[in-house]
């Protein structure tokens, strides 16, 4: 099914919320707005949701201090003691969220950039965008000792440097394929292994005093979260939001190629510009939160691909299932036995490298 | 001449080899010698490699002795001259006990990862495979952090030259695992490897060996205090009793595989024309891959996991004196040694009193060489 550019006719005053079109898509409106869908997407939305509810319910029990689920509703509902109050609205409800944002956030700039590239392995983890925005954060905190918002703003500044100096090295910005995209692959992982001794080498000169903190910043963590960080960053990934959402129908037209697209009446090169400035702003606001987390851009744009089905960009799937990832990745990290305590960012990277050679594996046998 | 004894690919025309045959493998420098009227081309090539060559041992000897005058613990000049020569003084333990074995070290570790890399270029056909990128440094690390964690929780511990000799066998198991994995996972065949495809496994392969290591090494207290700089890949802290081990192996390997360039270059050819040289592809495969697992292995039993350095040698030694490989493989590994010295030294020097990992210095050098390669050549398979 070839996705429909043209948007459907606006219905009539009084039109049901939920209606079903001729060729068997979906359409959700509500007033003038409207989202058009299809009922497997739908299906697929509505079980991540319920994930996510049951992930976060589940990593609200987790922790060092031992709550048991009646304490926990209480101090949700604000009648329980200060100190569970403390635990449950101070420590585990923004790091659940932390994950929640932090993940969609990677999971969207991961198909932005997919897309953007023509090529899975063109995600902003692999090409070094995600070490290039820890970069500014280390540069920032370590030198500069930035504010909350310093940080963010160096994360994604730095962001935006590294993808500049990517493309401009790869010589090329989503040529299809003609081979550009695995040579803007290789050269982005060249930048990120650059940067992330660049990284190490900052580091040794606090690695002394704040290890821990050097260690989120080498492989990402949601241990040690910056309240005032994390509502920057919210703030961030909500504005880019609705400019996602105006350039989600334009990707669709992209994905028929060039030729096909600026026929349709879609600013080709604009497009490519707007879709790489929210990608890094995307992977900078979620940097800033956790330091470099690895594969969560990657796979979740290919995993909700798979579920989704062909057709228009499947945004919103994409960044339900990051989240369900990233959250999933931080409750087994917390979960583990407390002698085998392990980063999220290691979590990611050992799930998430395995995946990347099964599917470079299954590339083989075509 | 006979068939068991495999042609040099530089000089096709005087052992018979039609010229076509050579192909593009030996344009370039090398490959003048096979112009016609060559000959005295060639004596300047000739001469040329020899002082190359000369140039890059005498590069080493001075890196090392460089590496055992410069460090974060600053020495008189005069003192570590007077410790050398066995004068005493204030400097002598330091000078003995660190930092002669750290600068032996670094030519060995040095040495192996260049000689490597050259082999691992020639048996993949491919300018980007190199045991830190491909993952089998990664592979023998985790390896060794994997047999002493379960030999720590048996209570076995073996110490000193033994425990270097446990390490190293450890070392061999995962290099070869890894190297196993990432050729089969980069879909290698005989007739060479897709670069592309190879070095994304081999990365990604890096990442997870990576992310296991150091989870192994976080929650092992005494793993970690042991192995904090080793994990990420470092001369600091191995003395003799990990320098000789190391030696032991990585010596012999290295002549075996410096004595290995004509088979190299009969390889060079491609897969048939090197079988009607007498090069047997297959068996050179196992062969030529047991030398890398023995130098790659050894190199990261002794320093770790050290990336780039097997990457850029050759690449600049080809640039230096052609594309022989009886040539490039001897003096990668020289240039390779004087990268891994230099690197430690810049390590030492750079943020004293802490110490900055040699594997670290190595990819800031070496990465942007890896970027130089992957802009400039059309990804052609070498």
């Amino acid at each position: 099914m070839p996705p429909s550019l043209s948007a459907p006719a606006r219905p009539a005053a009084g039109a049901p919320l939920l209606q079903a079109t001729v060729d068997g898509a979906v359409a959700l409106r509500l007033g003038p707005y409207s989202l058009r869908t299809t009922r497997r997407r739908l299906i697929v939305g509505a079980a991540l949701v319920v994930a996510i509810a049951a992930l976060a319910a589940l990593a609200l029990g987790v922790g060092t201090i031992a709550l048991s689920p009646e304490r926990i509703w209480q101090a949700l509902l604000g009648e329980g003691t200060p100190r569970d109050g403390r635990v449950v609205w101070g420590i585990r409800v923004p790091r659940i969220g932390a994950a929640l944002a932090v993940g969609a956030a990677l999971g969207l700039s991961g198909a932005l950039f997919q897309n953007l590239t023509g090529n899975p392995l063109g995600s902003p983890d692999v090409i070094g965008f995600v070490t290039g925005a820890a970069s500014g954060a280390i540069v920032a905190i370590v030198i500069f000792s930035a504010s909350a918002v310093g940080v963010a703003l160096a994360a994604v500044g730095s962001g935006l440097v590294t993808a500049a100096v990517v493309v401009l090295l790869a010589g090329l910005w989503g040529r299809r394929g003609d081979g550009g995209g695995y040579r803007l692959v290789l050269v982005g992982i060249g930048v990120g292994a650059f940067l992330a001794a660049l990284n190490d080498l900052l580091l040794t000169r606090v690695s002394g005093e704040i290890s821990i903190a050097a260690q989120t910043w080498l492989v990402g963590s949601l241990n040690s979260r910056d309240g005032d960080i994390l509502a920057v960053s919210l703030v961030l990934i909500a504005a880019c939001l609705p400019a996602l959402a105006f350039l989600s129908g334009r990707m669709g037209a992209l994905q028929l190629g060039d030729d096909a697209a600026s026929q349709a009446g879609v600013p080709v090169t604009a497009t490519r510009l707007a879709m790489t400035a929210v990608g890094v702003l995307l992977v900078g606001a979620a940097t800033a939160v956790t330091g470099p987390i690895s594969f969560v851009a990657l796979a979740a744009p290919q995993l909700a691909w798979r579920l989704a089905g062909r057709g228009r960009p499947a945004l919103v799937i994409t960044a339900l299932f990051a989240a369900v990832l990233l959250l999933g990745a931080d409750v087994i990290s917390q979960l583990l036995p407390s002698a085998l305590h392990l980063p999220v960012g290691l979590v990611t990277g050992l799930l998430g490298g395995i995946y990347l050679l099964v599917l470079l594996s299954k590339g083989n046998r075509k | 001449m006979s068939t068991q004894h495999p042609v040099n690919a530089p000089a096709p025309a005087r052992r018979g080899v039609p010229a076509s045959a050579a192909g593009p493998h030996t344009a370039g420098r090398g490959g003048s010698a096979a112009l016609p009227g060559g000959g005295a081309a060639r004596s300047r090539a000739a001469r040329r490699r020899v002082l190359w060559a000369i140039g890059l041992v005498v590069a080493v000897i001075v890196a090392a002795i460089g590496s055992v005058f410069v460090g974060a613990q600053a020495l008189a000049p005069a003192d570590v001259v007077d410790a050398l020569l066995g004068r005493g003084g204030e400097a002598a333990l330091f000078v003995h006990e660190l930092r002669v074995p750290r600068a032996l070290l670094g030519v060995v570790v040095g040495l192996a990862l260049g000689a490597a890399g050259a082999l691992m270029q020639a048996l993949t056909r491919n300018p980007l495979a190199e045991p830190g990128l491909l993952g089998v440094n990664a592979g023998a690390a985790a390896a060794v952090v994997t047999g002493l964690a379960f030999g720590g929780a048996l209570g076995l511990r073996a110490t000193g030259i033994a425990g270097s000799y446990v390490t190293m066998a450890l070392a061999f198991v995962g290099a070869a695992a890894a190297s196993a994995l990432v050729l089969l996972v980069g879909g290698a065949t005989s007739k060479g490897t897709d670069p592309v495809r190879l070095t994304l496994a081999g990365a990604a392969l890096t990442v997870v060996l990576g992310a296991y290591t150091n989870a192994m090494t976080l929650n092992q207290p005494q793993l970690f205090e042991d192995f904090v700089h080793w994990s990420v890949g470092s001369l600091q802290g191995r003395g003799y009793e990990s320098l000789w081990p190391v030696a032991s192996v990585v010596l012999p390997a290295l002549v075996v595989a410096c004595l290995s360039g004509r088979w190299l270059n009969a390889l060079a050819l491609g897969p048939e024309m090197g079988r009607a040289l007498g090069a047997d592809p297959r068996r050179l495969a196992v062969a030529g891959g047991a030398l890398v697992v023995a130098l790659a292995g050894a190199a990261t039993a002794g320093a770790g996991p050290i990336a780039f350095v097997g990457l850029a040698a050759p690449l600049v030694v080809r640039g230096l004196v052609g594309p022989d490989y009886r040539w490039v493989v001897p003096l990668s590994a020289c240039v390779a040694a004087v990268v891994v010295l230099v690197a430690d030294v810049i390590g030492r020097v750079v943020m004293p009193p802490s110490e900055v990992e040699t594997a670290v210095v190595a990819a800031l050098l070496g990465a942007p060489v890896f970027i130089a390669v992957v802009r400039r050549r059309r990804m052609a398979r070498l």
